[in-house]
């Protein structure tokens, strides 16, 4: 019986069109479909939010500059990397992540926990001139961005689409969005109470020394500042069966 | 058959066009034409080769149903055989709102979580020991010295080595820890409360003072920030208009000797380095100090008590203390034990 399907289906090549789609289709039936409605794909953990508009542009650049192609943001279930990196990283810690930033290809160290590791000024430091600060780093120089002033004019929009994606933007995130930006490099800005409440845990300083304008380093040392800090680590009960993979 | 295989493969120069036509007529392929014709797919026996072919023939030229090799195929349904058991041991199959553990139940996390508990067991014998010690007690005990300096080393390059560099020796903005100039103190216990709080940090008890932005913030004009350098300056005999050094000692009193002292040469307690020094963390030439006094100076050392454990915390004061520059410890209050309770002799 077989053989005459694969007669037939050689013969037709819409037929064949069909049946191939059938074929690849079961890989992300199988593999990735139940991830979307089993409930122990994402744990369980207290602390997470959306990422603040300042860090949402922050994280912009970090994927327009490339930095990914050389740090990861996962660090592994692996002995060696939980010593050095900190606790292995939650499936819940990039839930808002559009597109997430996993990978094991480091030529970098990952920065999965970097938040709050290094100074702000260290960062400016070294994104200015790696080398300064680590002799022996590869890392190229991204001098422009203490000068380049962040376009941040369709910030909302930024915001909007990601909640269309799922990410829980309320509608007055989105409407506060691009004076979030501001706010949270002014620790006096009028709007303090409300950012904090729509954002807890948010950082609010001027990142990058330069309190005159709002610099695209300003959203990465933000962004990069927040980077795995958001788990309240005291409330993850990593032992819990569900929690357990 | 020997002369069909020469054909193809020794054409004759100039004979070639001839032997094409013979090869489009050859009459070993020419029964398969009248499959085509009426679209057959009749494989048959092909006795150069001892195959059978599919059947398929595209204007005369056949295809060979050539089987895999066994080895091949053996290996093809031993992986099949395989991925079967390897579906039925380990986490596999999706199910309504969870999936199949697999025979073994294995997990990642678990495993990681045994593995980082072995190792904390591994280290335990020397490493609790660590955790509320004083240095005396440490250095009094040559394994556990050992110990404490390995473990110092290793998180300090991990840890440390970004910003103080690989050997401890600074960079402009990052204190140098191999000399004896300390801002918040050298002593093992300074170090350790360093290390634990931060400067600047997110700790609630972080070590905090305030340079303040002199110039940007209007409190000195420019005339007084340049006063205010010549005299700094003047203590290394660098001075070049002691007019203005003079200016600009009053300038100090007013502005600089709360923090730094009287006499300019600084105060640990509250983080005030001395300025009558050759040491300088932002750069000791006259642009730098204009630059401190125009801006102001913040640095930040984040705080490790939650990133790093006790033990390690200890460890890198042991290893930062012993790095060249570590002071004496202050006397320890009268009818306090010096060495850790319980501790064997």
């Amino acid at each position: 019986m077989f053989y005459k399907i694969h007669k037939y289906l050689e013969k037709k090549s819409f037929p064949l069109l069909l049946g191939i789609i059938g074929v690849v289709s079961v890989g992300g039936l199988v593999e990735i479909a139940p991830l979307f409605y089993i409930d122990s794909t994402i744990e369980e953990v207290e602390g997470m939010r959306p990422y603040t508009p300042l860090e949402l542009a922050g994280r912009n650049i970090y994927i327009r500059e490339g930095c990914y192609v050389c740090h990861s943001q996962m660090v592994r279930p692996l002995r060696d990397e939980v010593e050095r990196y900190g606790h292995y990283s939650l499936a819940a810690e990039s839930m808002y992540d559009r597109p997430f930033q996993w990978g094991s290809k480091r030529t970098g160290p990952d920065l999965a926990r970097v938040g709050g590791k290094y100074s702000d000024e260290w960062h400016k430091t070294h994104l200015i001139d790696p080398r300064s600060v680590v002799p022996e780093s590869i890392m190229p120089p991204y001098k422009f961005l203490a000068e380049a002033e962040l376009e941040y004019d369709d910030i909302a929009r930024h915001l909007a689409v990601n909640a269309t994606l799922g990410v829980p933007y309320t509608d007055e995130m989105i409407a506060s969005a691009k004076s979030d930006v501001t706010t949270q490099l002014d620790e006096f800005a009028d709007d303090y109470d409300g950012f904090v409440a729509r954002y807890p845990n948010a950082v609010i300083r001027d990142f990058d020394g330069d309190a005159d304008k709002v610099t695209e380093m300003d959203a990465l040392i933000a962004y990069l500042q927040m980077l795995g800090t958001l788990v309240d680590f005291n409330e993850f009960e990593a032992d819990l069966d569900e929690n357990l993979r | 058959m020997s002369d069909e295989n020469k054909t193809p493969s020794q054409p004759d120069a100039g004979d070639g066009a001839k032997k094409m036509v013979e090869r489009g007529v050859d009459p070993n392929l020419e029964p398969t034409l009248p499959n085509d014709a009426h679209g057959g797919h009749d494989p048959r026996f092909d006795e150069p080769t001892g195959q059978y072919t599919t059947g398929h023939s595209w204007d005369g030229i056949e295809e060979l149903n050539t089987p895999m090799p066994r080895w091949w195929l053996g290996i093809f349904y031993a992986t099949i055989a395989f991925s079967a058991v390897y579906m039925l041991l380990m986490p596999s199959i999706p199910l309504i709102d969870s999936y199949f553990d697999g025979i073994l139940d294995k997990s990642d996390r678990e495993d990681v979580s045994v593995e980082i508990a072995e190792l904390r067991m591994e280290r335990a014998l020397l490493a609790d020991r660590l955790a509320d010690a004083n240095l005396e007690y440490i250095t009094g005990d040559p394994e556990l010295f050992r110990f404490a300096m390995a473990a110092g080393k290793s998180a300090f390059g991990d840890n440390c080595a970004t910003c103080h560099g690989a050997g401890g020796q600074g960079f402009k903005g990052y204190p140098n820890l191999n000399d004896d100039v300390w801002i918040w103190g050298g002593s093992f216990e300074d170090i350790r409360h360093t290390l634990e709080v931060g400067i600047r940090a997110a700790h609630e008890d972080t070590r905090f003072n305030l340079m303040q932005a002199f110039g940007r913030d209007g409190l000195l004009d420019r005339d007084q920030i340049r006063d205010l350098t010549e005299y700094l300056l003047a203590f290394s005999g660098r001075g070049v208009d002691p007019d203005a050094s003079g200016r600009g000692r009053a300038l100090f009193a007013d502005n600089c000797a709360s923090c730094h002292g009287a006499d300019a040469m600084g105060d640990r307690s509250q983080g005030a380095p001395n300025l009558t020094d050759a040491e300088w963390l932002y750069g000791g030439e006259r642009e730098d100090i204009v630059e401190t006094l125009y801006g102001g100076r913040q640095g930040v050392m984040p705080n490790w008590h939650e990133r790093l454990d006790p033990e390690t915390i200890t460890a890198l004061a042991v290893y930062v203390h012993a790095l060249g520059g570590g002071e004496p410890s202050a006397p320890q209050p009268s009818g306090a034990d010096p060495q850790k309770p319980g501790m064997q002799p």
